[in-house]
């Protein structure tokens, strides 16, 4: 007989013995070890049904298929442009897939995008070595101009973002600033006021801060009347 | 020659009072505090980030670097400053008592970078610093088989000890020194080295208490971790 | 780190404000902890917003020089570690490093902040040398002024060695006369930016600066100076900077002396 040796929502730390017996299903943040489930990372145990994974609380950003990020140009070369999205190795945007418009192999490319800038783009594919491709084509794909970027843990992306937006649409209507975010992690925000900009940035860092708690929107709101 | 009570007054099986924190360097991707007795440790871990020179690179799996240093004046004599051959080597054992904790198949063509310093030192510093950089690496969310508990064990005089401080290094008696390091869940060692005499069977007693005492290395290291994180 | 461009800086500094909410000529919060190592003759651990420095002296003997014989001396360095910063790296000290341990030394060997003769045990022959060694914890921007007060913290616990006569070195388990501090050295790092000056600079501004001035100071007399960045400074920008960094020495010394 399995035996579930955690509760929903329990925090565990890496090596932690979670189930012991072949029934129930490893998912991520946890591996199977003989007839046991152990967990691999700090985070909160998540059962549904049979299936125990973690919901991490740390983490590092691994590139997924239409995920959209902000990155850096980190250099030009002949086949367009190395973007430093915080992982380890740097994206790739080809000439193909920068603008809608034709770009020559002969342009000068720093025209379009130049060392530093910052752009949002989404993740087209990815390899198992660890590179991935990058496309600027699509509605929201640009340069970002005149902001700044901020960093927060890729582990609490989703819920600066919320169910379907919901929580980055009370930031931007709250502090009437512009924000763009990352699933990687970086935060770009500008405002022509440099208190609303401010509390933004505050908003952010609390919501990454507290980010399990429950009643977050309402606190959130609370914070921004 | 007989040692019958230890200099600071504890069992023979105990260690010294330990601390342990999680979230000590606002920089790194994941960092701790670890001290026990005297000897405090600190680690940082940057990473996974780019591996150069590329040839180093390897598609199949990351790597882990470690890097050990003492700070110049964390003993009496100072240290000078910059990597010596004892830092070196006590640098490769790190990471080789640390590797088998961790999943490196999870960022392959890279690297992560664990940097342990000693800020004060009274003997197993190479042991603290491991217990430091295990937590460090939980933090930084690079995926572990287990957390990586270490202590030195040994001999000063005719017993058996856990933990031995400097004064006891240095028993006019004898004493030899065994710091291991263990992966708690199955009782693995991944670090193992010795200075002095010793018989077998008392090596693998010395052994024995020595992964019991990493056990409640490892309950603390993990209380530290969920201190952190259960504010979240 | 965060990503800004320098446009955007110069923006933001138009309206008054800092990357982190501070207005351009203030200081941010520093704390002073002491005695972190005990095997140090003095140490102390400076934080300076997220920026976090240690410093320890250690005492050893040696020979004076031939131009001082009845003289201690002072050695001054520093690291930044690899822990501090991600772009930090383990090797040889770096040429940012280097500088600032220059720096940190020009402060307190300039001001003769240690009173050296007290620091002769026998003339030609033995004398004290005081190692301040500076390690780099956490890099948040401005790791001058932290390790100069980290460096001046660390000496004002410091207290000499008893000297063993029979081995001429020595006998670090006895720790018996405060070491003659007279005079405290502070410095303040100011950054111009724009037409902008700022103090204590952030690591992202450090990275987007025209120039950069560290004034060290006591009282009101200035004890040493360092440009750095590679733009320049007018006459009235450097006047206008030695004034803030007077001001702010004397304020942040009382921070090490409480």
């Amino acid at each position: 007989m399995g035996k579930l040796l955690v509760k929903n929502k329990d925090l565990v730390v890496p090596g932690e013995v979670l189930v012991e017996g072949m029934d129930y299903v490893p998912g991520s943040g946890v591996f199977r070890e003989g007839e046991m489930i152990v967990a691999n990372s700090v985070g909160l145990v998540s059962v549904d049904n049979r299936l125990v994974k973690l919901i991490p609380l740390t983490g590092f950003y691994a590139p997924k298929k239409n995920d959209t990020v902000i990155g850096k140009v980190a250099n030009i070369n002949f086949n367009g442009w190395m973007i430093d999205i915080g992982h380890s190795n740097f994206a790739m945007l080809s000439l193909k897939e920068a603008t809608n418009e034709y770009i020559d192999k002969k342009a000068d490319l720093s025209k379009y995008y130049d060392f530093g800038d910052v752009v949002v783009a989404k993740i087209i594919s990815t390899t198992k070595d660890g590179t991935s491709d990058l496309t600027m084509k699509g509605p929201g794909l640009n340069k970002l101009v005149n902001g700044r970027v901020i960093e927060v843990a890729s582990t609490k992306v989703p819920r600066i973002i919320g169910k379907q937006g919901s929580m980055i649409t009370i930031i931007k209507t709250k502090t009437n600033c512009k924000v763009v975010v990352g699933q990687n992690g970086k935060v770009w925000i500008q405002s022509e006021n440099p208190e609303e900009e401010r509390k933004a940035i505050d908003i952010i860092r609390f919501i990454e801060k507290e980010s399990v708690k429950e009643g977050l929107t309402e606190k959130v709101e609370k914070l921004l009347k | 020659m007989s040692y019958t009570k230890r200099n600071d007054g504890r069992k023979f099986d105990e260690t010294r009072e330990i601390k342990a924190e999680v979230g000590v360097i606002k920089n790194a991707d994941g960092s701790a505090k670890f001290q026990i007795g005297k000897t405090i440790a600190i680690a940082a871990v940057y990473g996974p980030r780019n591996l150069y020179p590329k040839f180093l690179q390897n598609p199949e799996k990351g790597m882990l670097r470690c890097n050990y240093n003492m700070l110049s004046f964390s003993v009496d004599e100072r240290i000078r400053p910059g990597p010596s051959r004892r830092s070196k080597e006590i640098s490769l054992v790190t990471e080789r008592a640390l590797s088998p904790a961790v999943d490196l198949s999870t960022f392959t063509n890279a690297v992560v970078d664990v940097f342990v310093e000693i800020i004060q030192a009274d003997a197993g510093t190479r042991c603290a610093g491991i217990c430091a950089a295990s937590m460090a690496l939980a933090d930084a969310g690079i995926p572990m088989r287990d957390l990586v508990a270490a202590v030195s064990v040994g001999k000063v005089g005719d017993k058996l000890v856990v933990d031995l401080n400097k004064l006891e290094e240095d028993y006019e008696g004898g004493a030899t020194d065994v710091p291991i390091a263990v992966l708690p869940r199955n009782g693995e060692i991944s670090l193992l080295q010795m200075d002095g005499e010793m018989e077998v069977k008392e090596i693998k007693e010395a052994l024995e208490i020595g992964k019991k005492a990493c056990e409640k290395i490892a309950e603390i290291q993990r209380k530290a971790l969920k201190e952190k994180y259960k504010g979240d | 780190m965060e990503l800004i461009s320098k446009n955007y800086l110069i923006s933001l500094l138009d309206k008054g404000i800092r990357l982190d909410g501070r207005k351009l000529e203030e200081y941010r919060k520093i704390e002073v902890s002491y005695d972190i190592s005990e095997h140090a003759e003095g140490s102390a651990r400076v934080k300076i917003g997220d920026t976090e420095v240690i410093a320890g002296v250690k005492l050893e003997t040696g020979e004076p020089y031939p131009d001082s014989p009845d003289e201690g001396n002072i050695i001054v360095s520093g690291e930044f570690l690899g822990l501090a910063n991600e772009d930090f790296e383990s090797g040889p000290p770096s040429v940012e490093s280097i500088e600032l341990s220059r720096v940190v030394d020009r402060g307190i060997r300039e001001s003769k902040a240690i009173d050296l003769k007290k620091l002769c045990i026998k003339e030609k022959e033995k004398v004290w040398m005081v190692l301040i060694d500076i390690y780099v914890i956490n890099d948040a921007g401005n790791l001058q002024d932290a390790s100069a007060l980290a460096a001046l913290a660390a000496l004002s616990k410091t207290k000499i060695p008893a000297y063993d006569e029979e081995t001429k070195k020595a006998d670090y388990k006895e720790r018996k006369e405060k070491l003659p501090l007279v005079k405290m050295p502070v410095e303040c790092s100011l950054g111009k930016i724009g037409k902008h000056i700022i103090v204590d600079p952030l690591l992202e501004e450090e990275k987007l600066l025209d120039a950069r001035l560290t004034v060290a100071s006591i009282g009101k007399v200035v004890c040493a100076l360092q440009k750095g960045g590679n733009g320049t400074l007018s006459i009235e920008e450097i006047e206008k900077m030695l004034k803030i960094g007077i001001d702010k020495n004397s304020e942040n010394l009382k921070v090490v002396k409480k």
